[in-house]
């Protein structure tokens, strides 16, 4: 068994993204990642390897394509507004 | 320090630009949706790439690098030998993905230049960097303004437009320079015709200023590295014209020099330029931790086409072409430059060298085209080319007088795009042959003894009154030249 | 729990294809990962209970201009995030082959509809192991392609430098076949190749394993429960016996592979599950909040404990301070491995081990100790990172519990796995 992480640092990476978090569920995740993170501390002893990219410049031409009607686009959205997407207020 | 000591302090600006620029493509960077969004309805150009839809994969679109590479070429950029895409990782409602596929450290343009002339002054100004990214979708505030809206209303047919992020050294000493460089930098572009400056939202522009003590300004205008790491910057945004930047620059610039001044500290900051308001406003509250988790986007390939650079050709930039017309057509520095203000113009007067005298050609345009597409607020493509044509024959054959030809019949051309000969005809601008001027002169000579006897006087006022007295009569078609002349012959026979 | 047999499916339906084809006929589960039109993909969550796509991917245009008829959509780990198909929102999947015990995972419904008959065949998804493990526990076949040889375009992405859609089917040699109907270059998949445009892996399907060279990494045969490895070293003697040399092979990196996998897995899974914001599909945190709120509230409530506990690793992972220790460390560690299977293949054919170092978990066993699990995936993970091909095939029983295993090939090696494969059945 590791030592938890701190809690607040298990919040904080909630908050970056964007998952709330009860504080349950922040107790727990704190003592797992103290377990899960020494496990890969064993990473530190990996040798740097270099490694070219085998697959390089895969293009498509400058082509229109058909896309969505307006009507599928907005299908899945929980809420639209006049064609629009319903989204949160951002300040 | 004290009050008066920092009063007297001589303060220096320090300005870096990023300019985004959306890149002229038929499709979207990653996806086959048109650009062509214009009077469009809300999400009607998506496809499940563009919409960030679960499983939907992006394929990068080659015109959109090859433009880019002309970029890069013209700013004198070296193009690397691998260049790749990134997720930047953020969180706002017109992201499909939640995060933008950008270049981070591998950018497809890096150390590049740009020359601009300020005033009589040519600075060369550093780019950092230049990349490819896509454009986020555009958000309407329901109930208008950002800071009252109940909830904001998501478009995505802009998500995935092709723009390219041109990022400058902090090289510009002033918002002057600036604006010289941004309308150096659309020239540029569109020469190269990778960029459309009446797209709307083509040309979007952050800037990062601080001022500093100008003794630390060296003669050159290069500052000590550890005078900027030390300076507290802001940064401004939603600059969108040359215009804006000027004014949202000088204001930023005045703000923080009386903020010294007063001995204040400039905060580091992020800056909203208010155009209506004509001020800038503190965003800080707005701002959140920056931790963007960058890392590569395994679903593009990496890029290699640092070989294009010589394989992609580019037009003859405006700079070169500037000097190419001083010489090839004799041009004055003056008339090289307004010749080659804009791709347009430089096209729209070289083709009349085919025609007509190279010299003539650029008095026209210069001279008094531009002048009144100016006065008109109008660009030579609004011109009648053939039209234009014909107008100068008329000119160069000698049928209307160069006033008549101004006066008349162009602004009659530029005003209700009337036909030249119909203009001459209706006018009766024609010039007066050698008959009717003739008789005009004899008429003149008989009609006026008191000015023969003051011209036999040695008076030379006297021929100028007669002169006046054709041209009257002749309503203006007769050559005031040739009428000299005549008159000068009948007198002294 | 749903209705249906097993739980294997989220959604039950019939999706015709075309009247002829080389599937024509044939019924085919497919996991709910992978989108299809106008029928929902939930991905085994409650964030995407009600999405329904708008298009096809590819594999599924492929199956049905094959002529395959897709029964339903089979249910999976949440996200494909698991190794018992217990973390679906949807409840867990029984496994046909061993009463009580999980199927495996993620895509234990694709391999339990095959296993139970309710199926002819079923494509799942391979990020770390998600068809060979199930395929193993519930004793049917599975195929891992080579990265690149099959279209992820609408694949619903968990960790897309490691994902690949492959087969799962009761023989060796109708995996091939459904494999090389969705094999083969897509325009619509920047990663695909030219490979497997006219692919008969099938016909590979021969048992002709004379003179072929099996390499055993010693490092993947080690640490296997000692039921799991007998039962391993009689199918090696039985592969001898038909004329095979095996050899031992070291693969020294595959010592870090696990954290290797689930650094970059899960750094990518941050970044892939970011869109569910509930503004364009999923589920929505309500208009209270300013967008942090409502995202954080949206994505609280739609995602399970397993995926939560991922995507927050991953964005640790990626965080400043901590991206070079354990991302670019990992990817170190990938590019090692990848170093290490290329001199191993210079000695051998095709790698064998057991596909799982353990017989199928005991339903509910797993849950409470997420490290456990993951050092699970120990002998599956290398070839994700690795870009390689694998296949695991049923070799036999431990306890009366199905054992499968593992062939591994060279990049676009197909045809040797389904070869070396076929000669066990």
């Amino acid at each position: 068994m590791s030592e938890p992480v701190d809690p607040e640092e298990v919040r904080h990476v909630a908050d970056l993204a964007r998952v709330a978090l009860n504080d349950e569920e922040a107790t727990r995740f704190a003592e797992q990642f103290g377990d899960i993170l020494a496990y890969f501390d064993a990473l530190d002893e990996v040798p740097a390897v270099e490694r070219d990219a085998d697959l390089t410049n895969v293009m498509r031409a400058d082509d229109t394509r058909e896309g969505l009607s307006q009507e599928e686009a907005l299908r899945n959205a929980p809420e639209t507004v006049d064609g629009y997407f319903k989204g949160p207020r951002v300040s | 320090m004290t009050a008066q000591t920092t009063q007297a302090r001589d303060l220096a600006v320090v300005i870096g630009l990023e300019v985004h620029v959306q890149l002229e493509t038929a499709t979207k960077l990653f996806c086959g949706c048109s650009t062509d969004t214009a009077d469009s309805e809300p999400n009607t150009h998506t496809c499940p790439t563009c919409l960030g839809l679960p499983g939907a994969l992006p394929v990068v679109n080659e015109a959109a690098v090859e433009a880019a590479v002309k970029v890069g070429k013209a700013l004198d950029a070296d193009i690397p030998e691998e260049t790749r895409f990134h997720r930047k990782n953020y969180y706002y409602p017109d992201l499909p993905k939640n995060f933008q596929v950008t270049q981070y450290d591998e950018p497809i343009c890096q150390d590049g230049s740009l020359e601009v002339a300020v005033a009589d002054e040519r600075r060369t100004i550093g780019i950092e960097r230049a990349h490819l990214e896509e454009d986020p979708g555009s958000l309407k505030h329901e109930g208008g303004a950002i800071d009252r809206a109940e909830y904001t209303m998501v478009d995505y047919n802009r998500a995935g437009m092709p723009l390219m992020e041109i990022v400058t050294d902090p090289d510009f000493r002033s918002p002057t320079e600036v604006r010289a460089f941004l309308e150096k930098l659309e020239e540029v572009l569109e020469y190269l015709g990778v960029f459309d400056a009446e797209r709307d939202g083509s040309l979007r522009i952050d800037a990062n200023l601080s001022v500093v003590d100008a003794e630390e300004v060296a003669e050159d205008g290069t500052i000590p590295t550890d005078v900027l790491a030390d300076a507290n910057r802001t940064e401004v945004k939603n600059i969108s014209s040359h215009k804006g930047a000027a004014k949202a620059l000088s204001y930023e610039e005045t703000r923080q020099k009386n903020a010294v001044r007063r001995g204040r500290a400039v905060e580091q900051e992020t800056r909203h330029w208010d155009e209506s308001r004509g001020i800038t406003v503190s965003m800080r509250s707005k701002e959140e931790e920056k931790d963007y988790r960058y890392f590569a986007e395994a679903d593009l390939p990496p890029m290699r086409v640092s070989g294009w650079k010589e394989e992609i050709a580019i037009p003859e930039l405006p700079d070169a072409r500037r000097e190419r017309f001083r010489e090839e057509y004799d041009l004055s520095a003056e008339e090289a430059s307004k010749l080659t203000s804009t791709k347009q113009v430089a096209d729209f007067y070289e083709a009349l060298t085919d025609e007509f005298d190279a010299g003539f050609a650029a008095s026209w345009v210069v001279d008094r085209l531009l002048g009144e597409l100016n006065y008109r607020d109008r660009s030579v493509g609004s011109v009648d080319r053939a039209a234009f044509v014909r107008l100068l024959e008329l000119v160069d054959s000698d049928d209307i007088t160069v006033k008549n030809a101004e006066e008349v019949v162009l602004r009659a051309m530029l005003d209700d795009g009337s036909d030249p000969d119909a203009v001459v005809e209706a006018e009766g601008l024609g010039k007066t042959s050698g008959d009717a001027v003739e008789e005009a002169v004899e008429e003149a000579i008989a009609d006026n003894p008191d000015a023969v006897e003051d011209y036999h006087d040695g008076e030379g006022g006297a021929l100028n009154f007669l002169v006046g007295q054709v041209m009257q009569s002749t309503g203006g078609s007769a050559e005031p030249g040739a009428v000299n002349e005549l008159l000068r012959e009948k007198l002294d026979s | 729990m749903g209705d249906s047999e097993y739980n294997a499916f989220v959604t039950e339906t019939t999706i015709e294809g075309a009247d002829d084809g080389p599937l024509a006929g044939k019924t085919v589960a497919v996991k709910d990962n992978i989108s299809t039109e106008g029928v929902r993909t939930t991905c085994g969550s409650a964030m995407l209970a009600d999405y329904v796509p708008p298009y096809d991917a590819t594999v599924v245009q492929r199956l049905k201009e094959a002529g395959a008829t897709i029964v339903g959509k089979a249910n999976m780990d949440e996200f494909g995030m698991g190794s018992t198909t217990e973390t679906s929102a949807y409840g867990p999947t029984e496994n046909p082959a061993a009463p009580g015990r999980v199927p495996g995972g993620s895509s234990g419904g694709s391999a339990a509809a095959v296993a139970g008959g309710l199926a002819d065949l079923a494509l799942g998804t391979d990020t770390g192991g998600s068809i060979r493990n199930p395929a193993a526990f519930c004793g049917v076949v599975g195929i891992k392609p080579t990265y690149g040889l099959v279209s992820r375009y609408g694949l619903v992405a968990y960790a897309n430098s490691l994902e690949q859609v492959g087969p799962l089917a009761p023989t060796v040699e109708e995996a091939a076949a459904l494999l090389d109907v969705v094999a083969g270059p897509d325009d619509h998949d920047a990663t695909t190749r030219q490979e497997g445009a006219d692919a008969d892996y099938a016909a590979a399907a021969d048992g002709d394993v004379e003179g072929m060279t099996v390499g055993v990494p010693t490092e993947l045969v080690e640490g296997a429960d000692e039921g799991v490895r007998e039962t391993f070293e009689a199918a090696l003697d039985d592969l001898r016996a038909q004329g095979v040399e095996t050899v031992e092979v070291s693969l020294p990196s595959v010592e870090t592979a696990v954290q290797a996998y689930y650094v970059i897995a899960m750094s990518e899974a941050s970044s892939n599950l970011a869109r569910y914001d509930g503004v364009r599909y999923g589920v929505s945190g309500g208009y209270e909040g300013d967008w942090n709120e409502s995202f954080a509230e949206g994505r609280e409530e739609g995602f399970g404990e397993e995926v939560k506990r991922r995507v927050l690793l991953g964005t640790y992972a990626l965080s400043a301070g901590y991206h070079d220790k354990y991302y670019a460390k990992a990817q170190d560690a990938r590019a090692w491995i990848q170093q290490d299977f290329d001199e191993a293949f210079a000695e051998a054919d095709v790698l064998a081990s057991p596909t799982m170092p353990v017989p199928p978990f005991e339903m509910g066993e797993s849950l409470d100790d997420p490290l456990q699990l993951y050092l699970s995936d120990a002998n599956t993970v290398p070839v994700n990172l690795a870009n390689l091909p694998a296949i695991s095939v049923p070799a036999g029983e431990t306890d009366g519990l199905p054992v499968g295993m593992q062939f591994v090939g060279p990049a676009f090696g197909e045809h040797a796995i389904v070869r070396a494969a076929s000669a066990l059945e």
